[in-house]
């Protein structure tokens, strides 16, 4: 949707290395996407495969001994990186927001509600307290918290998990940013809580022309919610297209083995009625410290020949749809059984 | 919350009533007073008639029954070589040792909290380790030997500060106190030094723990990815948690710092409650220094009650639990 207007966020061959003391490691490997005004982009991919840290790159927020060392980051055309920290700082929490996965940890605990809502107001603009609590006020309205002056008076302990992800997502949306990274932000919560969340903020992010990146290992999720899918393998990116291109004509091996693996492709029951058996990807998810030469997924591909002992190439399926793989599925092998 | 209180100062009651009986049970053990007291060349009738005016012929649980009747009243009994009212010999002197502790604190907090902040933010910098390396020695240079050395080089050799006593006193509201005169602070400065030096590694150590476990928590990265200020991230979100604990320790330590005075006073000629307590003990004055030993019993349990309250008032989740109980 609107991939004729001109994107919010364009990434290129964004790399970030972590220089440890076993050797370097690539955690975000020339990752490239773009995602565009009130677009959802969804960035899949097993733990520990750089979703965060593709993230915490965009935002600027990589801890030493992590360092971004090549790429682009454009926001509305304007380049972060190399910007100086306080410049990145006054995008942060302003035109990026970013949400984390666990609302019991987001959340200073010694801090109310209202101080943290006001505090993220105005550090970037130059607002009354009271002008700044009323922002807080609407915002926790905005994302259906009863009583909010209530809310606000509140120690993040006295709401439940569901209520200070809200909070989380009011602070987000505080500023109104022109991009929200939402780093599996309903991971933690209750199946209903996470399905009203997911909506809510599909609802807000569209409405306010707002580019969501919503992180996630859940696939199903991805469906309900993305526009395009990006998905995430040992730092790169191994496949990406619309989420219709991705779900139903995946391409690359390793996404084929995530949709078998996700409960929500097993949910059908085969011809004989059965629920079919959950087909696990073999292998486990490698270590970053001791990638195989050549495409990562190697070790655990059914399709992998001496080929692939070379970096894959990006292959362009459809338009927008590109695998990187030497060998990918064709939209026959592709389409679910 | 008074239900809270209220528990807490009966549950203070009953470790004075415990502490009470330990120390008399305890001091009781120490040598015969009467053998310091009376003449070697007297009669055991002169023996035998002090030890009656005195008490000690009674059996020990008279002995106990006596003074902690007496004691409900406020009395400690008298000093057995001053012949005066042994709390108020005590409580003569505490002024001296609270000067003295709160200077300490003072110092310890002051100092600890800042260099253990910057030590947990720049924790490879060579000034983090500088301060590590410091807070090391402060832990494990004997107390006594600082103290000597303090005195060698400001006193001795460069002069600058007394190397003993207590500066004139001024009194408010019946108190003297020796902190307002510039002359009170310079005798105060190095045994406070001294006092201090322990707690300030404690506090460095402690602070710097807190700030790099709290840099780890995701409400820092949060706060991070709002924008904030490093200043505010730190000044804020960061000593605001990482307080909790250092009040609690600051404020056990004070208890402690009182009782450690001992060393230090006797070194510097301080004259405080510690160095009553150290020629009390020589001389077996015995009401002496149980009244020392209850008093600072009583000093730690209400500062005991203080760090909880405190302690309450600074965490959120703790008001609430104590608010239920
Ligand atoms: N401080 C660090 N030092 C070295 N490597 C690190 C460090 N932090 C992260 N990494 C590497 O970055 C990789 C990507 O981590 P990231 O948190 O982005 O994964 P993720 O996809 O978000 O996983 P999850 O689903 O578990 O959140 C990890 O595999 C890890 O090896
Ligand atoms: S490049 Fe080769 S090993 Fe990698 S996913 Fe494709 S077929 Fe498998
Ligand atoms: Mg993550």
């Amino acid at each position: 949707m609107n991939a004729q207007r001109e994107p919010t966020l364009v990434v290129g061959r964004l790399t970030t290395r972590f220089a440890g003391l076993g050797g370097a490691v690539t955690a975000v490997d020339e990752v490239s996407f773009n995602v565009a005004p009130g677009e959802v982009l969804g960035l899949v991919g097993e733990s520990g495969s750089g979703k965060s840290m593709t993230g915490f790159s965009i935002l600027g927020l990589v801890d030493p001994p992590g360092e971004i060392t090549g790429g682009s980051i454009r926001l509305k055309g304007r380049e972060l990186r190399g910007l100086p920290a306080r410049e990145w700082r006054a995008l942060r929490g302003d035109r990026i927001a970013m949400i984390f996965q666990d609302p019991m940890m987001t959340l200073n605990p010694v801090l109310r509600i209202d101080t943290q809502m006001i505090e993220t107001v105005r550090a970037h603009r130059r607002v009354s307290r009271d002008a700044a609590r009323e922002m807080a006020r609407d915002a926790l309205a905005r994302v259906g918290i009863p009583s909010p002056d209530e809310r606000l008076r509140a120690y993040p302990h006295q709401l439940s998990g569901g209520m200070r992800q809200r909070v989380a997502i009011a602070i987000a949306l505080l500023n109104a940013p022109d991009l929200i990274i939402a780093d599996e932000p309903t991971t933690a919560l209750d199946v209903t809580i996470q399905a009203q969340i997911l909506f809510e903020m599909q609802t807000l992010c569209r409405e306010s022309g707002t580019a969501l990146i919503w992180i996630t290992h859940d696939l199903a999720v991805v469906a309900g919610l993305a526009d395009r899918v990006c998905v995430m393998y040992a730092g790169r990116i191994v496949e990406q297209g619309s989420t219709a291109q991705v779900l139903e004509t995946p391409a690359h091996p390793y996404t084929r083995g995530l949709l078998d693996s996700t409960p929500a492709a097993n949910v059908q029951p085969d011809k004989a009625g059965r629920p079919q058996p959950l087909r696990q990807i073999p292998g486990m998810a490698p270590s970053l410290k001791e990638l195989p030469a050549g495409c990562a997924f190697r070790p655990r591909c059914t399709r992998a020949s001496t080929l692939c002992e070379q970096t894959p190439p990006e292959v362009e399926l459809a338009r927008g749809h590109v695998a990187r793989c030497f060998h990918p599925l064709s939209a026959a092998e592709g389409l679910k059984s | 919350m008074p239900l809270f209180i209220l528990r807490r100062i009966l549950q203070s009651f009953n470790v004075l009533f415990v502490m009470s009986l330990l120390v008399f049970a305890g001091v009781y053990a120490i040598g015969n007073p009467l053998d310091l007291l009376v003449d070697p060349n007297a009669t055991a009738d002169d023996t035998a008639r002090a030890a009656a005016s005195l008490g000690l012929d009674q059996p020990l649980w008279v002995q106990y029954g006596r003074f902690l009747g007496n004691a409900l009243q406020g009395d400690l009994g008298n000093s057995f070589i001053h012949g005066v009212p042994a709390l108020g010999l005590i409580v003569e002197r505490l002024p001296a040792t609270l000067e003295l502790a709160v200077v300490a604190m003072l110092i310890a907090v002051l100092l600890g909290i800042p260099l253990g902040l910057w030590a947990g933010l720049k924790p490879d910098s060579w000034s983090g380790r500088a301060i590590m390396a410091g807070s090391i020695l402060g832990f494990s240079l004997p107390t006594f030997w600082v103290g000597l050395m303090l005195i060698m080089v400001f006193a001795v050799q460069l002069g600058w500060l007394p190397a003993s006593g207590r500066g004139p006193t001024v009194d408010v509201l019946g108190v003297s106190i020796s902190l307002l005169t510039a002359d009170g602070w310079r005798h105060l400065l190095l045994p406070a030094a001294n006092l201090a030096l322990f707690k300030l590694s404690l506090i460095i150590r402690l602070t710097r723990s807190g700030t790099r476990e709290a840099l780890l928590q995701d409400y820092v990265k949060f706060a991070r990815a709002k924008g904030l200020s490093n200043a505010r991230v730190v000044g804020v979100h960061v000593l605001k948690n990482i307080l909790i604990p250092i009040v609690t320790v600051v404020g056990l330590e004070f208890g402690s710092l009182i009782a450690f005075s001992v060393v230090t006073e006797s070194i510097f000629a301080w004259p405080g409650m510690g160095k009553l307590l150290l020629d009390s003990i020589t001389q077996l004055d015995r009401p002496v220094v149980v009244a020392y030993l209850l008093l600072v019993v009583t000093l730690y349990v209400v500062i005991n009650l203080a760090v909880d309250l405190l302690y309450a008032a600074l965490d959120p989740r703790v008001r609430l639990a104590g608010a239920r109980a």
